[in-house]
């Protein structure tokens, strides 16, 4: 039986270490020319450089470079005035060179911090969150082993091979050790994710979708005795590709730790892959036969030196702090804190904005998106983000209740239909004949019905008892299929029975 | 007409007394008569190189002003890419292989109409000085067929000395152009580090590299170094800045005021007494047309090769790991990728290839890395650092170019020590990032074979080295009475 996560922090602190990758949204790779388009058909976004043909020499994409300044200066770091590429060599099918074009120890950006907030039963709580570093690499090809059961290269008849990612510029974020966070670890992994991929996405250096693994994140994880200062072991869990998963895998991880830990044994170094449908990890390479990666510095590109005119134009052009953005709105749409925490943890706050931009009433919008939505991509277990509803389409659906052509519920079901694929709400109000009842005489037919079905009822209602209306406008709406307006069903109702 | 310098063969061209189809298929012919002896090319690209020669002739036909080299044929080390044809870097691994794009040097030489006859053999992957480290058999040295033409080039030198091409492109990492001139008799330059792209030119050592021109004379060289050099956008390390103008100081020859430097470390133990003989009688010449000679010290060279034999086989463990069969070239064996990974590679290099990369493997390796790659950074900041005070001496450098003349084929093979050494004058060069020249300084006593003279020039100043260069030539020329290789036995007579 699993242990208990009470049991887990009662006992042991939990320590924290985050590396986020980041595909940058730059319109050429790294070091060529090649286009970065995703889904292209496989191995067409290549050239002699990305394929790491003999002879060929790669060239910094200027424009990567500013970017990954952009994402430093975001994050409170000093740029480096000097820093070099070095090469990580290990063989990899996948990588064309057999090495991948790193930054080793001379990273461009160095000690920054990101503050994260929570929501907590105590109320909000900060943490600081320190940045060690944030460097520039590029991404390798990527493999897909056919045959075999676990898609891995072990057990696998053939692989193929797709280069269009190699080369595609890759920033890598990485947090010095995170202690103090105990029982809140989860969460502020989470925040720390979400916080960084809005920072991200503010910039506008990279779409960051971690669904596509433009933004994909590395947890390290490690318990120790609570007042004892030596770290423990960590494992590192790679490639976590939602917020909702980063939480669980820590949460998990530290469960996993602490009933090895319980019970006298040791946990392993090594890296772990998470699974979604689980949320456990297992065990990929271990670290202790870690390769060594033979890191020198790269003598086919020149240093980085990038001019303090250049960081200061840079600086300049920083967008506003997520943090400065997500108060300003809180103050125009007038929401309270809690709602204002429960966007931001549904992670729909971008979505609500679009909406409200789109002309929806900013109540009505955070409504639905918070509510019909979120509890449709709660119960397909993915974000909000990621169902096929767009902010245009509840703009559409909050106009037309406005308009009165709508009620709640009918929109409901125009909801359900757009996730479920039919069409744009438009179509499915067609296509389902969706339609608020307000022609009086079909609805009289209907109450008329209702009465003729309970007698005893309608008495009651002509006697003054009005509360027991609600069961004769409940038949009425059974009857149209919910189609009908309630409130204009209970004025006629009344009116019907002498009560109005 | 073969024996005519590339820039006498330009001049006929211009005057219409040949068209670059005739000229070009004259070299065809020699290939055909001596190629079976020298074994210079790899490839020769006969259709190729006829069809660039006819399109050159249409263009001259119709009016077109041509840049100075066009329809001259050339000769191209095996080491450079050649879009559609075959690039095999003197290796197994590469056999078959036809890269998809042509190198910034070969689309420079297209640009100047230069006429491309075929590639050149070379050490494997240009680790050698002998060109015996070739997959496809050795180079034989056009002065004495049973010894060596130097490598890695040795192709690129003996196809000059036979006549077989009145210029080539080679590339130096450790004296790669310079040894194979000198021992045969040829002119070879490695300009400053960064002067010629190195894009498409398959490396060995990164930031030892350096692609540049071999030809038979200091001005054909010129020449070639204005047509090749500059900067290119594809090439990082390439200088942004226009190329020296080596032309005009091939031309001018004129030495006097000149401070030229001998450097001490550079002669006495190790080297042949004849070819320390003509280096003397060279600077005598120099001097007699008024240059200043004056000694320097660059004590650091004495580390010099340690330094190059860890730096260089550490680059080269790395540039070479891509060779794993998973794209293109030689593929052995078959199971899981990193068993054909290990079977192509066991393969597909050859004895020194695998010994630098077992090296270069180990020097990186976490430990080891300080005291070696890290060492040896350290001693390479001191050789440039002994060179920036040589230069506060002298406007340029000299030494000769290789200890000795031109060696058995078979004699130094199974002692790498004695071959490396055959690179001692000419490796701080390429540690430090400078120019080197090495032009025929006569036929040494001892052998009647040809020994090389070296100028060295500081970055970016290398027209100092052709300067120098064709002051010397042209007082070597009126000793003589005729050019260096009028000596060399006629080939192909059998």
């Amino acid at each position: 039986m699993a242990l208990k996560y009470e049991d887990v922090i009662a006992k042991y602190e939990p320590v924290l270490g985050l590396e986020v990758h980041v595909e940058l949204g730059t319109e050429s790779k790294m070091f060529c020319g090649c286009n970065t388009v995703f889904g292209a058909a496989p191995n067409t976004q290549t050239c002699p450089v990305c394929l790491g043909l003999p002879g060929s020499l790669p060239v910094v994409n200027g424009k990567a470079i500013e970017y990954t300044i952009a994402i430093g200066l975001a994050l409170n770091c000093s740029i480096a005035p000097f820093s070099r590429f070095a090469r990580k060599n290990y063989f990899y099918p996948d990588m064309p060179k057999n090495f991948q074009t790193s930054q080793y120890d001379e990273p461009i950006c160095v000690n920054g911090y990101l503050d994260v907030t929570i929501d907590t039963e105590e109320g909000p709580k900060e943490f600081r969150i320190e940045i060690e570093r944030v460097h520039m690499e590029e991404d390798t090809g990527k493999s897909l082993h056919m045959g075999g059961a676990t898609g891995r290269i072990h057990g696998a008849d053939y692989s193929l091979l797709d280069y269009n990612r190699a080369g595609i510029p890759l920033v890598e974020i990485v947090t010095k050790i995170i202690p103090g966070t105990g029982k809140y670890a989860p969460e502020v992994a989470r925040a720390y994710v979400s916080e960084l991929r809005d920072i991200l996405r503010g910039l506008g250096v990279s779409d960051v979708k971690m669904e596509q693994g433009s933004l994909r994140c590395d947890a390290n994880v490690s318990l120790r005795p609570i007042g004892v200062e030596k770290l423990g072991t960590r494992s590192e869990t790679k490639n976590v590709n939602s917020l909702r998963s980063v939480e669980r895998a820590v949460r998990g991880e530290m469960i996993r730790h602490a009933e090895l830990l319980n019970k006298g044994e040791k946990v392993v170094q090594e890296t772990r892959h998470f699974h979604e449908d689980t949320g456990l990890t297992t065990p990929g390479r271990s670290k202790e036969q870690a390769e060594d990666y033979r890191y020198f510095p790269e003598p086919d590109l020149v240093p980085v030196a990038p001019t303090p005119e250049l960081i200061e134009k840079i600086k300049k052009s920083l967008p506003e702090k997520p943090s400065v953005r997500r108060k300003k709105l809180q103050e125009a749409w007038q929401v309270p804190d809690k709602e204002m925490a429960a966007m931001i943890n549904a992670d729909v706050l971008d979505l609500v904005e679009a909406t409200v931009k789109l002309g929806a009433d900013p109540t009505r919008a955070r409504s639905w998106w918070l509510g019909e939505i979120a509890r449709l991509a709660n119960e397909k277990g993915v974000a909000a983000a990621e169902l096929p509803i767009s902010s245009a389409d509840v703009a559409e659906i909050v106009a037309l209740i406005e308009k009165g052509e709508l009620t709640d519920k009918l929109a409901r079901q125009v909801v359900d239909g757009v996730i479920a694929g039919e069409g744009r709400p438009a179509e499915i109000i067609k296509s389902r004949g969706i339609q608020v009842v307000s022609d009086d005489s079909a609805l009289m037919v209907a109450i008329e019905k209702a009465i003729a079905a309970q007698p005893d009822v309608a008495e009651k209602v002509k006697g003054g008892h009005l509360p027991a209306a609600g069961a004769l406008i409940g038949a009425v709406m059974k009857e149209t299929k919910g189609q009908a307006d309630a409130a204009k069903v209970r004025e006629l109702l009344l009116k019907h029975l002498g009560q109005a | 007409m073969i024996q005519k310098t590339a820039i006498e063969m330009a001049a006929a061209l211009k005057a219409g007394e040949i068209s670059s189809v005739e000229l070009t298929q004259a070299h065809l012919d020699q290939i055909t008569k001596v190629d079976s002896q020298v074994h210079a090319f790899l490839h020769i690209d006969t259709e190729g190189a006829i069809s660039q020669a006819r399109a050159i002739d249409e263009k001259r036909n119709s009016g077109v002003e041509l840049p100075p080299l066009a329809g001259v044929p050339l000769a191209l080390k095996d080491v450079m890419t050649q879009k559609g044809i075959p690039t095999t870097c003197g290796s197994k691994m590469l056999e078959g292989w036809r890269p998809p794009y042509d190198s910034t040097v070969v689309t420079r030489l297209k640009e100047n109409g230069v006429v491309i006859l075929g590639k050149t053999n070379m050490d494997e992957f240009a680790m050698g000085s002998s060109t015996e480290n070739s997959a496809y058999g050795p180079t034989h040295n056009p002065w004495d067929l049973t010894r060596i033409p130097g490598g890695s080039g040795g192709g690129s030198s003996a196809a000059l000395a036979a006549f077989e091409a009145p210029l080539a492109i080679g590339t130096d990492t450790g004296g790669s152009i310079r040894q194979p001139a000198a021992v045969t008799g040829t002119v070879g330059v490695k300009p400053t580090y960064g002067g010629v792209s190195r894009y498409g030119l398959v490396a060995f050592s990164s930031s030892l590299d350096q692609a540049g021109p071999c030809a038979r004379t200091v001005l054909d060289a010129a020449y070639l170094h204005e047509a090749i050099g500059g900067y290119d956008k594809l090439d990082s390390t390439s200088i942004n800045a226009p190329v020296p103008p080596v032309v005009a100081a091939a031309k001018d020859g004129n030495v006097k005021g000149m401070k030229i430097g001998v450097i001490k470390e550079l002669q006495g133990d190790g080297y042949q007494p004849g070819v320390l003989k003509l280096f003397n009688e060279s600077l005598e010449l120099l001097a007699q047309q008024g240059a200043e000679i004056v000694e320097v010290s660059c004590k650091y060279f004495d580390y010099a090769l340690a330094a190059y034999y860890l730096i260089a086989p550490s680059e080269c463990s790395s540039n070479l790991a891509r060779f794993d069969a998973m794209r293109y070239g030689m593929r052995v064996g078959s199971g899981s990728a990193e068993d054909v990974m290990n079977l192509t590679r066991q393969a597909g290099f050859g004895r020194e290839v695998k010994r630098r990369i077992i090296l270069g493997t180990y020097a990186l390796s976490s430990g080891y890395y300080d005291a070696y790659y890290g060492s040896a950074q350290k001693v390479r900041t001191l050789i440039s650092r002994d060179f920036e005070n040589a230069f506060k001496l002298a406007d340029v450098l000299v030494s000769p170019t290789a200890p000795t003349t031109a060696f058995k084929i078979g004699e130094k093979a199974n002692d790498p020590i004695a071959m490396y050494l055959n690179d001692i004058a000419t490796i701080p060069t390429n540690l430090a990032g400078i120019g080197g020249m090495s032009l025929p300084s006569g036929l040494a006593e001892e052998d009647g074979l040809p020994a090389g003279f070296q100028i060295m020039a500081p970055a970016m100043q290398d027209d100092r080295m052709y300067k120098v260069g064709s002051a010397l030539e042209a007082a070597l020329l009126a000793k003589w009475g005729q050019p260096i290789l009028a000596s060399a036995p006629k080939l192909g007579a059998k």
